[in-house]
């Protein structure tokens, strides 16, 4: 695994960093909260603990760059700079929805920022931001596409057909594995044969980095580098940051297939509090740090509560958006 | 007019949308000399490998990379060689193309073309010989195209690769040869709009792609026995000519549809469906579908035959539809 060397150190870019994270877990929390208290329907998927790759990676992207994202997908989508409120209108089916109450959790996006979709079907994405990127070559255009994925998904055959697609095209494509060790409830390196994803990505003539996910500081210098090398024309690369799914698979799993011990530890290697001590090293005081979050938590609890306040969407939605052959409702169609 | 074979109708109409628009690019297995049909035949000369684009034989990626380069602004032609080569790349086209405007909010369009050869032509088996055009029209957000002439390839083709949402287009594999009139002007044919291949008196026939053809040697068979039937070719699935056949069916009172695709869930029983809803109180005789058995293709000829709708079979039904009538009312 690369540990970069961690000089000259941005401050104000880390408590940036630092403030995405908080976001997002509160934002995860939040969404929790509100799939218990019976708003949020359906599953919804949780990154609590996964919050540097989000944001690390995202913040080096453009808005102009595509994002292809997972069904764990709230904290990428808010990194790209989607607006939580919307996001939460969504997870509640309300009007307002960025999705007009259509999507919910697993479909979350928001193209205004270059965020092309959440997926509910797993590795699906990759072959989607691969032709994201496939368009942006025939365009002769200078932006990105960058596809996040699971440790799952490399055994599914968009894996492959996707990865070997980009090198075969010399494709500007970021993909993004977040190895958070488990593929729904079952651990991913029972199920998977051989070294994982950077080893199949280099059996296919694609460069691949191992990096530490809960270190904020690795994942921005390394995500840099590579945009950098991709934006340049040096076509595809992939990243596996090692990481820990913190809660269950879903917000509904209590993922009692695993040690206490084992999730006791991965707390102490929480990327959050990771940064909060790279910080206070760097001289932030930790009330600021602290405030970050409850800043973030306040955000995120006005965005439930005008979630929660807003009307269901208008019932003509369920009919529009399908395709241009006019109302479903009517005639021939 | 211009006589030109249904293959060099399509490839006509790519090549007119290639250079109207620079978006429009094709991909697929084998594209760059020619295609499996030659119906990309010169295609590369004239655009070159980026938009004539080879693929390597990973349908997946194919639709898939095609599902996000329409998203990300671009109108790619797929080609799939086979449309039984198409269930490798189901999720892709189901969940995927058919749905990210809806589950998107209308935030994304998916402008895509996915030509899919259909249908048996001689001792393929199985799994080279399907038509399954039903099992689109069952998906919201896809349109389902089924040409059967030259100027219907083309003019649909055109329309599909102008409409802003995905398109099965489905050609059939044992027409590519077929000639033609087709007009020399640029002429799109709309989605929904079947045409009227013969018309009659005594019973509507309905049909579509190449079975349009054995239908139409059924109605002049018919014919020569003084039963005057009217044919309409639908050219799409999705959306359908309800119309037409309505119109045709209140002229006619008796309705036959004849598809090669297995009967079992087949378009023909939506089709008789709607008309049995709409307009049961005109109908003199029962509905008759001449489709396929619910059987895989066979490869020896005898036994593939035995999987064919043949025009005597639709001549036979269409005198029973004829004779029953009387019972019926």
């Amino acid at each position: 695994m690369i540990q970069p060397p961690h000089q000259n150190i941005d401050k104000d870019w880390f408590l940036e960093h630092h403030i995405m994270m908080h976001r997002i877990r509160a934002f995860e929390e939040t969404a929790a909260r509100a799939n218990q208290d019976k708003l949020v329907l359906g599953a919804i998927h949780l990154s609590i603990g996964q919050e540097a790759i989000a944001s690390g990676v995202c913040k080096n992207l453009m808005k102009e760059d595509f994002l292809l994202s997972t069904h764990r997908g709230h904290g990428h989508t808010l990194a790209k700079g989607a607006d939580p409120e919307a996001m939460m209108l969504e997870l509640l089916g309300r009007r307002g929805g960025i999705c007009k109450g259509k999507g919910g959790s697993m479909h979350i996006a928001d193209a205004s920022v270059g965020m092309l979709g959440a997926n509910g079907v797993v590795a699906a994405n990759i072959n989607i931001a691969t032709g994201a990127a496939h368009a942006i070559k025939l365009k002769r255009e200078t932006n990105i596409s960058c596809c996040i994925f699971g440790d799952g998904a490399i055994n599914r055959g968009p894996f492959l057909e996707g990865l070997n697609w980009s090198g075969v095209f010399n494709l500007p494509v970021l993909f993004v594995c977040e190895n958070n060790g488990f593929a729904s409830t079952t651990r991913t390196d029972a199920m998977t044969s051989g070294e994982g994803a950077a080893a199949r990505a280099r059996s296919m003539g694609i460069t691949a980095t191992e990096v530490d996910g809960n270190d904020i500081v690795s994942v921005d210098e390394i995500t840099r580098e590579y945009i950098a090398k991709i934006r340049n024309g040096n076509g595809p690369h992939l990243i596996s940051f090692n990481t820990y799914r913190l809660h269950g698979h879903t917000a509904s799993d209590p993922a009692s297939y695993r040690p206490a011990a084992e999730v006791e530890a991965a707390w102490k290697e929480d990327p959050i509090e990771r940064c909060s001590k790279l910080l206070s090293r760097l001289g932030i005081s930790r009330e600021i740090l602290n405030e970050h979050r409850k800043i973030a938590l306040a955000e995120m609890e006005g965005v439930y509560k005008t979630a929660k306040e807003a009307p269901w969407p208008n019932e003509d939605n369920a009919f529009s958006d399908v395709q241009d052959l006019g109302d479903p409702r009517e005639g021939a169609f | 007019m211009v006589k030109m074979t249904y293959a060099e109708a399509a490839k006509l109409a790519l090549a007119e949308e290639m250079r109207r628009d620079p978006l429009v690019w094709a991909i697929g297995e084998d594209l760059g000399r020619g295609g499996v049909f030659g119906q990309y035949l010169g295609l590369l000369d004239e655009f070159g490998p980026e938009r004539i684009s080879d693929a390597p034989i990973s349908e997946s990626a194919i639709m898939g990379a095609s599902v996000g380069a329409a998203m990300a602004g671009t109108r790619p032609v797929v080609e799939m060689r086979f449309a039984d080569f198409a269930l490798c790349a189901v999720d892709e086209l189901i969940n995927q193309a058919a749905k990210a405007r809806y589950m998107l909010g209308g935030q994304v369009k998916v402008p895509m073309v996915i030509r899919e050869p259909i249908g048996m032509w001689r001792s393929s088996a199985a799994q080279h010989s399907q038509s399954l055009e039903s099992w689109y029209t069952h998906i919201p957000g896809l349109v389902v195209a089924v040409p059967s002439t030259p100027a219907d390839n083309r003019g649909l083709l055109k329309t599909a690769i102008r409409s802003d949402d995905p398109v099965v287009y489905l050609e059939h594999k044992n027409i590519w040869g077929y000639e033609g009139d087709v007009p020399e002007d640029e002429t799109l044919i709309p989605f929904g709009k079947g045409r009227l291949e013969k018309e009659g008196n005594d019973i509507t026939i309905v049909s579509w792609s190449a079975q349009m053809h054995i239908a139409a040697n059924a109605a002049t068979l018919l014919q020569a026995e003084g039963i005057s039937a009217e044919l309409i070719d639908l050219r799409t699935l999705w959306p359908w000519d309800r119309q037409m056949v309505f119109d045709s069916v209140e002229k006619t009172g008796r309705l036959l549809i004849t598809h090669e695709s297995v009967s079992v869930g087949g378009f023909g029983a939506e089709i008789a469906a709607t008309v049995a809803e709409q307009l049961f109180s005109v109908l003199k005789s029962p509905i008759t579908r001449c489709a396929a058995p619910r059987v895989p293709i066979s490869y020896a000829p005898p036994l593939e035959d035995k999987i064919r709708v043949s025009s005597e079979q639709i001549v036979e039904a269409a005198r029973k539809s004829i004779t029953v009538s009387a019972g019926f009312k």
